[in-house]
């Protein structure tokens, strides 16, 4: 199953100055498949990425391409239909994979925390939103009841919600998308995580929002030393605020490198498409390209070794060969036979 | 100018809150959308931007009928179809020809109809076509011109990619040869390798047919792509309008000018325009204070005192600010 020997990232950690301490986050040859009704879908395969204390990481690729499903399992909060095959994923030094339930709730809220892609949803709506955050501190620290509410209102009042006293008492429901937004950042941020992993966390947002809530995740994350991991389809948001960006497709991860790097001088063919199909830069829509095709369907059984090959302009013969690593520069690695 | 539609000074007022008990003390109206005007010119694409809340939504509603306006005047094609209640104007022949598109293309599609029966109804419901072969004959025809593949045809919305859910979308819209097309964020639900691929259809549909387009969107680079004109919104106002290029290029209205600095720019960091605190409330707005008062940098003077009026300040660039940005 695994075809590569050497794992994919703790190469490029070697050269880029990060690898003075251990990564916080190290992810190396994880596979993971969910068994539905319709066969096995065979959901990430051999996907190795590392994150840095205080590092600001983007994971991008279209729906589908695995990106929330593999923060899911670094979670511990994968449908049981998944299962992880293959590789690992530490933590710290601690075993993600094979930890005990018992052990991963104890990390789980504490040490890593998540921000899910609709505030509405994620927040429970019967219960008012600074109770929502005064559970999670008794959950994992000694306060009192007094201790948690002056706690909590001090966390609305960190991601700048205006009047928090009031604010502590209110519904979902009578806050606005934003704020809604905010909350679950003072809820996911209440125990000061070492890493935060934020799922699109704002789409449905309107971009002046989406604005306001980035430039406070960053600015949080800056304060606390926190690493962070962006997931979106959005390559410029990730573009804007990540220092690193690690580009998925179907399952596979195929490019990572320096955000700058990777915008400038993509290696990988798909990543080049992805940014030709963005409207950020295009000057008019003639030159907005589109990629051909979609998502290779992945319960096939005879899934190409690359999962991009079937879209490719450049896929020849050699494509079916197992897939290299290519360092492309410092930090920056390519899945590809023909990078650009 | 003919236009093809001309809204003038249309209104829409909603009423919020409990009854005011005898009169001691007026209904709380919410003001959606208020004393708007502008034209859409026949085969010209117009993009309306502005945040959730902003009366986007309404004033859509207003244009496509679902709604009665409060006071003003909606022309079609020179006719008052404003006047015509909402229920009443479902049978009315205006209906045909002003089309909509919906956001999200899993939520606006019947998932009991299939594909063809989807692209069908209008024609049956609004064009009156009885001929069984004749409506097989257009909605082939329609979802070739939409690059539907005809074998896609009898699948149900869950056996469709988004891609593909979003062209059914487009073919029904098209399918009675509207003049006036509504787009709501049509693209919103879609990844940008799909996106694109819309975008171009668009495009590609309004060349070969030449409709008239009203393209919603909070997504301000999806607009530059795929209009000739924008109108920028705020709190139930239009605060700027103009050619596109001008807006992107020398926005006036600060609200403008923090809406473009809001586009993630593919670049890291960069000294950007932001806008603090949420907008006003949109309840019994103070008719003499700019709708922007209080979150905008640049307030000050006449801004509480007045309400600033849409004028033009180059040519078809109109700006509703005391303190434009000097172009």
């Amino acid at each position: 199953m695994n075809v590569i020997d050497e794992p994919f990232v703790s190469s490029s950690l070697r050269g880029d100055g990060l690898a003075v301490q251990p990564p916080l986050l190290d992810v190396a040859s994880l596979s993971l498949e969910f068994r539905t009704r319709s066969g096995v879908v065979h959901a990430l395969e051999d996907v190795s990425f590392a994150v840095a204390r205080g590092e600001t990481v983007g994971i991008v690729g279209e729906s589908g391409s695995g990106k929330s499903v593999m923060c899911y399992a670094l979670m511990g909060i994968l449908d049981a239909a998944g299962r992880i095959t293959a590789g690992r994923a530490t933590f710290g030094g601690f075993d993600l994979v094979g930890a005990k339930e018992d052990d991963l709730a104890q990390i789980r809220g504490r040490e890593m925390a998540m921000i899910f892609q609709n505030p509405r949803t994620a927040l429970n709506p019967i219960r008012r939103v600074g109770l929502q955050i005064e559970d999670v501190l008794l959950r994992h620290t000694a306060t009192t009841r007094a201790q948690a509410r002056a706690r909590a209102i001090e966390c609305l009042r960190q991601v700048r919600i205006p009047d928090p006293e009031r604010r502590h008492a209110a519904y979902p429901f009578e806050l606005s998308g934003g704020q809604c937004q905010r909350v679950m950042i003072a809820l996911a941020l209440a125990c000061n995580p070492q890493l935060l992993i934020a799922d699109e966390p704002t789409t449905g947002l309107d971009v002046t929002t989406q604005a306001a809530v980035m430039d406070l995740v960053q600015a949080l994350a800056r304060e606390r030393q926190m690493a962070t991991i962006l997931i979106t389809h959005d390559l410029g948001l990730a573009a804007e605020y990540c220092d690193r960006i690690v580009v998925m497709h179907a399952g596979h991860v195929v490019e990572v490198a320096p955000t700058a790097e990777l915008v400038r001088a993509p290696r990988h063919p798909y990543t080049a498409k992805l940014i030709a199909a963005t409207p950020h830069g295009a000057a008019s829509l003639r030159a907005l390209s589109s990629i051909r095709g979609n998502l290779p369907d992945l319960r096939r059984g005879d899934l190409p070794r690359c999962r991009f090959s079937e879209r490719c302009d450049r896929a020849t013969a050699a494509c079916t060969a197992p897939l290299p690593v290519n360092e492309a520069g410092i930090g920056h690695l390519v899945r590809c036979h023909h990078p650009l | 100018m003919n236009a093809l539609l001309e809204i003038d000074r249309l209104r829409k007022l909603f009423p919020v809150g409990p009854r005011p008990v005898g009169k001691a003390r007026p209904q709380a109206l919410l003001h959606a959308v208020d004393d708007v005007s502008f034209a859409i010119a026949p085969g010209e694409s117009v993009g309306l931007v502005g945040e959730s809340g902003c009366g986007k939504s309404t004033l859509v509603r207003l244009v496509t009928r679902l709604l009665d306006a409060s006071s003003g005047a909606i022309r079609f094609d020179g006719r008052d179809i404003g006047a015509e209640p909402a229920a009443r104007f479902a049978g009315s022949d205006a209906r045909a020809a002003i089309q909509m598109v919906f956001q999200d293309p899993t939520d606006s599609l019947n998932p009991r109809y299939t594909a063809f029966d989807t692209i069908a109804e209008p024609l049956a419901r609004l064009a009156r076509m009885t001929d069984r072969a004749a409506v097989r004959a257009r909605v082939e025809e329609v979802a070739a011109q939409c690059g539907l593949p005809l074998e896609l045809l009898p699948r149900f919305p869950h056996q469709l990619s988004g891609g593909q859910k979003a062209r059914v979308g487009i073919a029904r819209a098209i399918s009675i040869r509207p003049r006036l097309l509504i787009l709501d964020e049509p693209t919103a639900a879609l990844d940008v390798s799909v996106q694109a691929v819309i975008l171009h259809l668009l495009a590609d549909l309004r060349e070969q047919l030449g409709m008239s387009y009203l393209f919603v969107s909070h997504d301000l680079n999806v607009v530059r792509l795929l209009c000739d004109r924008v109108i920028v919104m705020y709190l139930g106002k239009v605060v700027e309008s103009g050619p596109v290029q001008a807006v992107f290029d020398r926005p006036l209205h600060p609200y403008t000018r923090a809406l473009m600095g809001a586009i993630p720019s593919m670049e890291k960091g960069g000294t950007k325009v932001r806008l603090d605190g949420e907008p006003r409330s949109p309840i019994d707005p103070d008719p003499a204070v700019c709708r922007f008062y209080g979150r905008c940098p640049q307030s000050g003077g006449r801004c509480n005192t007045e309400m600033p009026a849409l004028t033009e300040h180059a040519m078809g660039h109109a700006v509703a600010c005391h303190h434009p940005s000097t172009p």
